[in-house]
């Protein structure tokens, strides 16, 4: 089978990430429950009369997969694959909201278009040109995952030679004010630094796009190889271990292999007893990595663990602030990323220096 | 990558019928199932006109064996209705016996419940089940645990009202590549407030019965449904000794990047999903028997999926037509309920009658089949198309 190559990355995301040339060296701290992303000029990306109807889910993912094109060196792609929990949300809120307090009356279009879940990948076709494979998938904390792997499968199986793949959510107030409702959302404010010692239910809510093209050629500009992507619609605590270590198997690797472990601890005190599992079973002498404190928790936010694990390979850099454990690593080649969500939608992702 | 992706069990329930077979026998008998709003107190019912499901969520909650106070949207419980279905025709005993996977296409998720309780849920906690029930991957998951698929490949689809063809393209390229065993494939969507307003506003609803490729055409009529196909791969179809109802022999999807909610008048996104599924499938125009068309009855898309085919298949296209005077266009489900009545062609040798067809369009001279015709068929081609450019192929044969 082909090779798969990550040629570039683009990141919009709650830290200063839209600058490919820089890797988090200035870390912004939160004191909250919901953290939005650190917005990019978006003028330089977007004429401003388009800009100001537009949803700010398709803004960022402008930025984020034109970032990506522009490291790639590239102008157009065979396939543009996109993962979103929720799509652009909030004009989905903003219409349900206007059809209930108008009485179904004086609507306009707007809203329900970019409503549409494939908004993104259609507008990002759109103004490519680009006519290729074009999908969507919105399942959860597995939306990111199923893109990477339809990306993966395309490749390998010569249906296409570059790929924009990506993952987008947005961070919307009616979306956040009921979720808190039913603890999904953490009701008090948490400090960045603290946020795995909150002992508190729900999580603190944040927002992104994340954006990368995969291809068959290796590129200058390539940061890793993609060597696997497995999703979970189920997995228990129990069976963790044995599923891992099988899906490892598969890539003829064990765990001594793993250099770097990522883990999606969000601070939810019910969750994340998942990974503690691991990390004191299977990872347990493995070097480990968490995130989730700098970008939030979204159904997409494992957008920003495999931006976080290619800069890591690219730069064989391991920034202090995303260190879970004491175990430093003897090398940084090889980085499985790990991530659940209220216990579903498990996914292991896999990825080598080349 | 020369596996042959069985079809061995299909379920759909939509407003013809609750099951495969009711849907078939009114599609034959040319019943339609288009009629006034009745289930949801909209300000446009007496505007609009819908294909909609009899049963109530409590008569599908019963039916299928869930407690009446459980928050389920609708659109989850259309889904497990025909699963289940499907599930049971293909003879599967332990859903877990071999890598199975879930893909299931929509586009409303729970909005036929959220859009109710938007502004209540601060008011009274009654209703909180369904706030996390508003997310598109919510109806799927509960799909998956109500079929009792564990540790698998689940996934949703939202590429507007292609979805289901997606969910199946992408089934058929995982069992083709190995990935899976075994994948049950489809879509789900409820009527809700949300698309009868958001297609209002586009105005592109018809106030009356939609008319597909005829020239006096005025819209669609919104429907819902749910239809999902059991796909295997040769190993499991020769391991069970499983009957083959069909199998996907071609896919090709591709976007017309043109306009986020219009096709291109030449149908070139369509043109191309045409060709890549003949590709795929090893075969030309002119072994396709029959085509049934997207055909929505929109003026737009009627005519760009007309031309689509003219290129596609020049002066010999063979008899085509559209199924959703019967249905209303179901969106994501669109091409899942379309899949099972592809297949239900292939098996009878008969081909449905595009109804409410009157006047032939004044740009071309193509005229839809308008009754129901027996003709031996081999190879049956289905379209869906979408918002945001997604064109979808399918090619469904009696062969691998």
């Amino acid at each position: 089978m082909k090779p798969v190559y990550i040629n570039s990355v683009g990141s919009v995301s709650a830290q200063k990430t839209f600058d490919n040339s820089e890797f988090l060296n200035e870390i912004t701290e939160y004191n909250a429950s919901t953290v939005p992303v650190i917005a990019p000029n978006y003028k330089e990306y977007i004429p401003p009369a388009a800009a100001r109807r537009m949803a700010r889910g398709i803004k960022m993912s402008t930025v984020s997969s034109k970032n990506a094109l522009t490291e790639a060196g590239i102008e157009n792609i065979d396939a543009i694959i996109v993962g979103t929990g929720l799509g652009c949300i909030g004009d989905s809120e903003r219409f349900v909201s206007d059809i209930i307090k108008n009485d179904e009356q004086f609507l306009t279009p707007t809203r329900f278009i970019q409503s549409s879940h494939n908004t993104v990948a259609g507008q990002i076709a759109l103004g490519l040109g680009c006519k290729g494979h074009n999908f969507t998938f919105v399942h959860s904390a597995v939306s990111f995952e199923s893109s990477l792997i339809d990306a993966k499968m395309m490749i390998e199986n010569d249906e296409a030679g570059t790929v924009l793949v990506g993952g987008v959510d947005e961070l919307v107030d009616h979306h956040v004010e009921t979720h808190r409702l039913i603890g999904h959302i953490k009701k008090e404010p948490v400090a960045s630094q603290e946020l795995l010692q909150s002992k508190t239910e729900g999580m603190v809510m944040g927002e992104g796009a994340h954006f990368f093209v995969l291809s068959n050629q290796k590129a200058p500009s390539c940061y890793a190889e993609l060597l696997a992507v497995k999703t979970f619609n189920t997995l228990s605590k129990e069976r963790l271990e044995e599923n891992v270590l099988a899906f490892l198997e598969r890539q003829q690797l064990g765990i001594d292999d793993i250099d770097l472990a990522i883990l999606g601890n969000n601070g939810d005190v019910n969750f994340d007893p998942y990974y503690d599992q691991l990390g004191t079973s299977l990872f347990k002498d493995t070097p480990q990595a968490y995130y989730k404190h700098l970008s939030g928790e979204f159904d997409t936010a494992t957008g920003f663990a495999f931006w976080l694990a290619n800069k890591i390979i690219k730069t064989q850099t391991l920034p202090e602030v995303v260190q879970l454990n004491a175990i430093v690593p003897a090398k940084l080649e090889t980085i499985l990323i790990y991530n659940q969500y209220r216990g579903e939608n498990h996914s292991l992702t896999l990825i080598r220096k080349c | 990558m020369c596996k042959g992706v069985a079809i061995t069990g299909m379920g759909a329930i939509s407003a013809i019928g609750n099951n495969v077979q009711e849907n078939y026998e009114a599609l034959v008998s040319g019943k339609l199932g288009i009629s006034r709003i009745s289930k949801i107190d909209t300000v446009h019912k007496n505007d609009i006109m819908v294909g909609e499901i009899g049963m109530t969520n409590a008569q599908l909650k019963e039916k299928l064996g869930i407690a009446e106070e459980t928050a389920v949207s609708r659109t989850a419980l259309l889904a497990m209705l025909a699963a289940e279905e499907a599930v049971l025709q293909a003879g599967i005993t332990d859903i877990n016996d071999c890598e199975t996977g879930l893909i299931s296409g929509t586009t409303v998720g729970g909005m036929d419940q959220s859009e109710k309780y938007y502004f209540e849920y601060f008011e009274t906690d009654e209703h909180w089940g369904h706030i996390n029930g508003l997310h598109a991957g919510d109806s799927t998951q509960k799909l998956a645990d109500h079929l009792g698929i564990s540790e698998s490949f689940v996934s949703t689809i939202s590429t507007a009202c292609s979805s289901a063809a997606n969910a199946i393209m992408l089934g058929a390229r995982m069992i083709k590549s190995g990935q899976l065993d075994r994948v049950i494939v489809g879509g789900t969507d409820s009527l809700c407030k949300f698309t009868i307003n958001g297609f209002k506003t586009l105005m592109i609803l018809s106030d009356t019965y939609n008319t597909p490729f005829d020239d006096n055409r005025k819209g669609l009529n919104l429907g819902e449904a749910a239809a999902y196909l059991v796909l295997e791969s040769d190993e499991i179809v020769k391991r069970d000794q499983k009957k083959v109802l069909g199998y996907v022999k071609g896919y090709g999807n591709a976007n017309d990047a043109f306009h986020q909610t219009a096709s291109s008048e030449n149908g070139d996104g369509a043109v191309l999903a045409m060709e890549k599924a003949l590709k795929v499938s090893g075969l030309t125009p002119s072994d396709i028997d029959y085509i049934n068309a997207h055909g929505t009855a929109t003026p737009n898309n009627d005519l760009s999926e007309g031309r689509s085919l003219l290129r596609i298949f020049g002066d010999k296209v063979p008899e085509f037509s559209s199924t959703k005077a019967f249905t209303g266009h179901t969106l994501a489900v669109a091409g899942g309920v379309e899949a099972v009545y592809s297949v239900l062609a292939l098996q009878n040798n008969v081909i449905y009658p595009n109804l409410n067809f009157t006047t032939p369009m004044k740009e071309f001279e193509l005229l839809p089949q308008t009754t129901v015709k027996q003709k031996e068929l081999h190879h049956v081609l289905s379209n869906s198309f979408g918002f945001g450019g997604n064109c979808s192929t399918l090619i469904f044969s009696k062969e691998a």
